[in-house]
């Protein structure tokens, strides 16, 4: 379990993290979304220890980061932003150094590294020093070490990052398959991956938190949402069709591939009525789509709202 | 040693060995230990069984030297961001600090024990004192100790190790320069004795030599054993302090 409370960072005159308070119980899989310079990094920064809050508190599992410092420390694993290492030693010996470190006990040893590195596939890598590794590869050496003493918190900060495709893939069914019974935090910006692993999500820009809640209620405050997209060979008639039918509020024609959106009015569903009308006028119609809402236009309109608020 | 220190002892020290520059500054340090000692400090002119002239020159030595292994110590970590990793394991401050710096120190320590054929030649060539050849070893340990953790301390202030060197350099001089016979005698025609007497005993000139001549005084062992102690809780007070930049 991970708390804060009201938890302040400030260098000199800026303010980077300004009174953030949350809750993750075990069996979560918090997201952290946010702009660059939102104050992601420097709250889980807070939570594994590194820095000090100016005000405020933060705990891990009852220990409270400042005055239980070691007790915190046992039960977070953590992936510092950029996954620093020690780039002269073999991805083996680090990975040694980290078992003593963490004092995994000596017969679950073998049993957790084995586990590391088949689920990072750093198999064909152990004997090669970390600084001649590829991106991807170090950032799976750091989560490898994160995740090595079997942690009851994760804390990431942008653990996908530099990973190709294949590799996001396996490290968010990684998550994913850890998540259950245990706490984990995970900063991205990349959006998809918020429905990927997370089971809830929370948006903070200038260090304050804008939103706090689950993918699928973030994606209903998109106008999108319950919105029909479609391609209709004759746009033109199409959109006269759509604008006849009294739920409609509104229609968008992308310019780029003519693709139609319908907006509904406020709380009613349009799928229906969009396609019978469209069956009954005879409009050949390509692909149709109800639209679930859209996580980077929420996330723009949140944080550029907060953005405008705050020059205003 | 067993526990955290032991665990970051072990992998520091391992690390200095995992690139060249371990055996680099190995062969250098022997080279300018032996050339100094056989041609600037006259060896075998003297006609003394004794390494006088070996251990004379060991502050000079170190004052470029040990600079050069401290100055990676901090800054390294800061500038690869290692140091994030390293403060976010179950490990306290103290244990970090000291682990790092024993290492550096166990380095120092093997390359001031490959002199050992320094000490087989005057034993070969006549019949010196040992034990007084064992309190030099002392001493330029200990001497080896104080500068290191002032470089430890030093390197912990910047992520850049250029700066690191120079400013350990700058430091050590002035401790080295404190014990001079020449900036004692000016600063006695200006200062009061009991000032004088205070820079000179703030210098590492005058704890390591009197060490060096046979004598293992108590004061002279708690000079660095406080040096080393005071430079290491300011390295420790300086992270905690800087460890955001």
């Amino acid at each position: 379990m991970i708390e804060t409370r009201d938890l302040v960072k400030r260098y000199g005159a800026i303010t980077a993290v300004d009174g953030i308070s949350f809750k993750v119980e075990p069996g979560q899989v918090l997201g952290f979304l946010g702009p660059n310079g939102a104050g992601k990094s420097t709250t889980m920064k807070m939570i594994a220890g590194f820095l000090a809050p100016t005000s405020g508190s933060a705990s891990v599992c009852g220990h409270d980061v400042e005055t239980q410092p070691l007790e915190a420390k046992r039960s977070i694993g953590y992936l510092p932003e950029g996954a620093p290492s020690y780039g002269e030693m073999t991805v083996r010996a680090f990975l040694d150094f980290i078992a003593d470190v963490r004092k995994v006990a000596p017969d679950a040893r073998r049993a957790r590294l084995d586990f590391v590195i088949e689920h990072l596939s750093l198999a064909g890598v152990l004997g090669q020093s970390i600084e001649t590794l590829s991106k991807g590869f170090r950032r799976r050496v750091g989560l490898a070490q994160a995740i090595l003493h079997d942690p009851k918190v994760l804390v990431l900060d942008e653990p996908t990052d530099g990973l190709d495709p294949n590799q996001k893939h396996e490290v968010r069914t990684l998550i994913n398959s850890m998540a259950k019974d245990r706490t984990i935090v995970v900063s991205t910006h990349i959006l998809e991956e918020v429905h990927a692993v997370c089971t809830r999500a929370i948006i903070i820009a200038n260090g304050k938190i804008l939103a706090d809640a689950t993918p699928d209620e973030l994606e209903s405050r998109s106008r999108y949402h319950t919105a029909v997209s479609l391609t209709a060979t004759n746009v033109q008639a199409a959109r006269e069709a759509l604008a006849r039918i009294a739920e409609v509020e509104s229609i968008e024609v992308d310019p780029q591939d003519n693709r139609i959106t319908a907006f509904p009015r406020k709380g009613r569903a349009i799928f229906a009525s969009v396609s019978e009308t469209l069956k009954a006028q005879g409009i050949a119609v390509s692909e149709i789509q109800l639209e679930r809402g859209r996580l980077d236009e929420v996330f723009r309109t949140v944080t550029e709202a907060k953005a405008k608020e705050a020059r205003a | 040693m067993s526990g955290n220190v032991g665990i970051i002892f072990r992998r520091e020290l391992a690390s200095y060995f995992a690139t060249p520059v371990a055996y680099v500054f190995i062969v250098i340090f022997l080279v300018l230990a032996g050339a100094f000692t056989f041609y600037l400090g006259g060896f075998y002119e003297r006609g003394q069984a004794d390494l006088l002239p070996f251990f004379g020159f060991h502050p000079w030595l170190y004052l470029f030297l040990i600079p050069a292994i401290s100055m990676r110590l901090w800054a390294e970590e800061r500038k690869t961001g290692s140091i994030e990793l390293l403060m976010t394991l179950p490990v306290t401050m103290i244990e970090a600090v000291l682990g790092k710096f024993l290492a550096a120190w166990a380095f120092a320590g093997i390359a001031l024990v490959l002199t050992f054929p320094v000490w087989v030649t005057v034993n070969y060539l006549g019949d010196p004192d040992n034990g007084a050849v064992f309190a030099g070893y002392v001493g330029s340990f200990l001497m080896a100790g104080a500068f290191l953790a002032i470089g430890s301390c030093i390197s912990a202030t910047t992520r850049n190790q250029v700066i690191a060197f120079i400013l350990t350099v700058v430091v050590c001089f002035l401790l080295l320069l404190a014990g001079f016979p020449l900036v004692l005698e000016f600063a006695g025609a200006v200062l009061p004795q009991v000032l004088v007497d205070a820079i000179a005993s703030l210098s590492f000139l005058t704890h390591f030599n009197s060490i060096s001549k046979g004598v293992i005084d108590l004061r002279d062992l708690l000079y660095f054993v406080l040096m080393i102690g005071f430079w290491l809780y300011a390295n420790a007070v300086v992270i905690d302090l800087k460890k955001a930049d």
